[in-house]
């Protein structure tokens, strides 16, 4: 027997015992690299929290405000209306079967504050203010300007993050009230104005049926959202240069679909547990 | 011994499989201009990054005053970078650009920040710019912005990623040449990347050569002049053709081939003269109309002297930042004297020398403001046993004052 024969029976029989191993690796890696990720980012999320209460903070905290915020009002009136349009129109014909009709008010008010609101506006930031947190930084990455900071002593952390965090976990609560209000308004409209249940009634059922806690449970979780929004947008853009599937603006255009995406899921899925602990 | 500022000891790094720094030993001193030069690629960049601690070695210490960089917290480097390309912040015009710096990393009030602004400001002739954004200006200008903003701290160590990269001839020299002077007027440490050969050469008190991951000569310009390796075939003799062509001037090392070659070929005869010429108050002009006003006028110098020394034999370089040499073979004193009176006679009557160098520069401040500007000329004999450094020299000493320039401003006595 040659020495080459020798080696190709030696390999043979490793050849099944790879292909068999092949999807578990791809999985470990792929769990390692996801725990790394996790970990990383509770790292940046905890340092540019920190870094909100540092000096210099407030004029950028109020510019970041005024894009995340203020700029994303209009947009989710719009959604709010409409939401809570269907809601009306929707829970008005399930209710109409059982002769419930009266209990519009209560259904919409109680879906929009408690669930609805602070899941719709969070996504709806994310595809409005998110998509550009990410675009923004990551070009700012790319560009060498996070560099350019780090050389004039500026953390880049400090400056770029932190006010972000600070104005989504204003922002947020705040811009889900909206929601909440011109949803009960659009359920009014589709309700009381255009199928006829009793004005009175939907008003008195929303203000009976909401308590303080559902309040406050929807603000809670509209923070909850606001940080994770915030932080894996930031994140994507922030380490748009260290991905290895793509270079340069294509690196910035799949971090941003990437902080869209996750954040969307990472929206519902905190949600769920969340509401697991606060219910 | 002088303690280098920064030192590397055996710095390795490597970027996946790539070796880009292999065992790099190096010294830089405080208060002197360090010229990194090297290959496209070759890790210049990735040098001048470890040093600001934006990149850790793999392998190797990195130390600064003797202490190991990577002990010492970066807001304690008093240092600068300017990116190569240029890292400045779109969303913010020119103005806020500069202030940044100001505004984040220290309690100055606004009049004092906007008082340091519009001084970088008026130093890189930006003020047409102030309230543009970076996309709205030219590479060059967007240069100068980024320079401005290296200097607005006051660093002590400034580090220049390729400084003059995308910018004209003129301009080229008017970067290196304002560099020069801050340096000087501030006293800051200046480490450059770049690929201005020769006339990065004026400026720098040390020359750094990087090539194959490796320093293979670190020392004076006058000693790289004489240093022997294939990467100065490779890169240094092309970059020099390529000055000479911009200028019509020799590169240094070229003049001395030249001067050697006639040497040994007998051309240069039994005597020979050397005349050097310079130009004095060049930082009033830079201060007062421009850095590329002062760099027209010594573009324009040199040319106005290789024209009329060229024709009779004569060969000149740039010498230093304000100085020409030009040396007259077969020549003896009085033959000299008498060409150089020529020169100095043509100089003084013929209005179009005296707007050639001038009426370009007062044209490139657009500024009325008068300026005064003196030239002077030296002339030596010298003979082949002699150094050609010596002869210079003695040339540098005879100098007298050729020319005045009372008011360099448009319509005004010359």
């Amino acid at each position: 027997m040659t020495a080459p024969e020798s080696n190709k029976e030696a390999e043979a029989p490793r050849i099944p015992g790879r292909l068999l191993a092949e999807p578990f690796a791809i999985t470990g890696r792929k769990v390692i690299s996801w725990i790394n990720n996790l970990g990383a980012s509770t790292i940046f999320l905890s340092l540019a929290f920190v870094r909100i209460f540092r000096p210099k903070q407030i004029s950028k905290v109020i510019e970041q405000l005024y894009t995340i915020g203020a700029g994303s009002m209009l947009i989710i009136m719009l959604v709010g209306l409409f939401t809570g349009m269907v809601l009306g129109l929707q829970s008005y014909h399930a209710l109409v079967k059982f002769g419930s009709q009266g209990a519009l008010g209560t259904l919409v008010a109680l879906s929009l504050i408690r669930e609805l609101g602070p899941v719709l506006t969070a996504i709806m930031i994310t595809a409005r203010a998110g998509s550009a947190i990410t675009a923004e930084i990551g070009s700012q990455r790319i560009s060498e300007q996070i560099d350019a900071l780090s050389t004039m002593h500026i953390d880049p952390l400090r400056y770029l993050i932190s006010p972000r965090i600070a104005a989504a976990i204003i922002s947020f609560p705040l811009l889900t009230a909206l929601f909440d209000v011109v949803g009960i308004i659009g359920g009014y409209i589709s309700g009381v104005l255009l199928l006829g249940v009793n004005a009175g009634t939907y008003m008195y059922r929303v203000q009976s049926s909401v308590d303080m806690k559902d309040i406050t449970d929807g603000f809670i979780k509209a923070m909850v959202f606001a940080v994770i929004v915030t932080t894996v947008c930031c994140y994507q853009g922030y380490y748009a240069n260290l991905r290895t599937d793509s270079h340069g603006a294509r690196a910035i255009g799949r971090a941003t679909t990437t902080a869209v995406v996750l954040s969307c899921v990472l929206v519902l899925v905190a949600d769920y547990i969340v509401t697991a602990i606060l219910i | 011994m002088t303690t280098p500022l920064i030192e590397f000891k055996d710095v390795s790094k490597r970027f996946g499989k790539k070796a880009v720094l292999e065992h790099i030993n190096l010294q830089i001193f405080e208060r002197e201009v360090t010229t990194i030069i090297g290959l496209s690629g070759s890790g210049k960049t990735v040098l001048l990054k470890h040093i600001i601690g934006m990149i850790k070695p793999d392998e190797g210490t990195i130390l600064f005053r003797g202490k190991p960089l990577a002990e010492i917290r970066r807001r304690d480097l008093p240092m600068s970078y300017m990116f190569q390309g240029n890292a400045l912040f779109d969303s913010m015009n020119v103005y806020d650009n500069i202030a940044l710096p100001l505004r984040e990393t220290t309690n100055l009030r606004s009049p004092e920040i906007k008082h340091r602004v519009m001084t970088r400001i008026e130093q890189t002739e930006l003020t047409d710019a102030i309230n543009k954004y970076p996309s709205e200006i030219s590479g060059g200008m967007q240069k100068r912005v980024a320079l401005a903003r290296a200097l607005v701290m006051d660093p002590q160590i400034v580090l220049f990623d390729e400084p003059t990269t995308g910018q004209d001839p003129i301009r080229k020299n008017a970067i290196l040449g304002m560099i020069a002077q801050y340096q000087r007027e501030v006293g800051f440490t200046a480490i450059l990347v770049s690929h201005e050969i020769p006339d990065v050469y004026f400026i720098s008190n040390r020359i750094l050569a990087l090539y194959g991951g490796s320093i293979i000569f670190q020392g004076t310009p006058e000693e790289f002049e004489d240093f022997d390796h294939p990467f100065k075939r490779e890169v240094i003799h092309s970059l020099e053709g390529l000055q000479k062509e911009l200028t019509g001037l020799h590169s240094r090392r070229q003049f001395k081939l030249r001067y050697r070659d006639q040497l040994s070929g007998g051309a240069i005869g039994e005597t020979y003269a050397v005349a050097v010429f310079s130009l004095e108050e060049l930082d009033t002009v830079a201060a007062r109309l421009g850095h590329e006003a002062a760099q027209e006028a010594i573009t324009s110098l040199g040319v106005y002297i290789d024209k009329h020394f060229g024709p009779i034999g004569g060969f000149s370089t740039r010498h230093s930042q304000n100085e020409y040499v030009t040396v007259l073979p077969a020549m003896d004193q009085a033959e000299a004297e008498a060409i150089l009176g020529g020169f100095i006679n043509d100089f003084q009557t013929q209005e179009q020398a005296i707007l050639d160098i001038w009426s370009a520069a007062q044209g490139r401040s657009g500024s009325e403001e008068c300026v005064a500007l003196t030239m002077l000329a030296g002339l030596a004999q010298g003979k082949p046993s002699q150094e050609l450094e010596t002869v210079i020299d003695l040339a540098k000493h005879q100098q007298k004052v050729i020319a005045r320039i009372r008011c360099i401003s448009r319509g005004e006595d010359r």
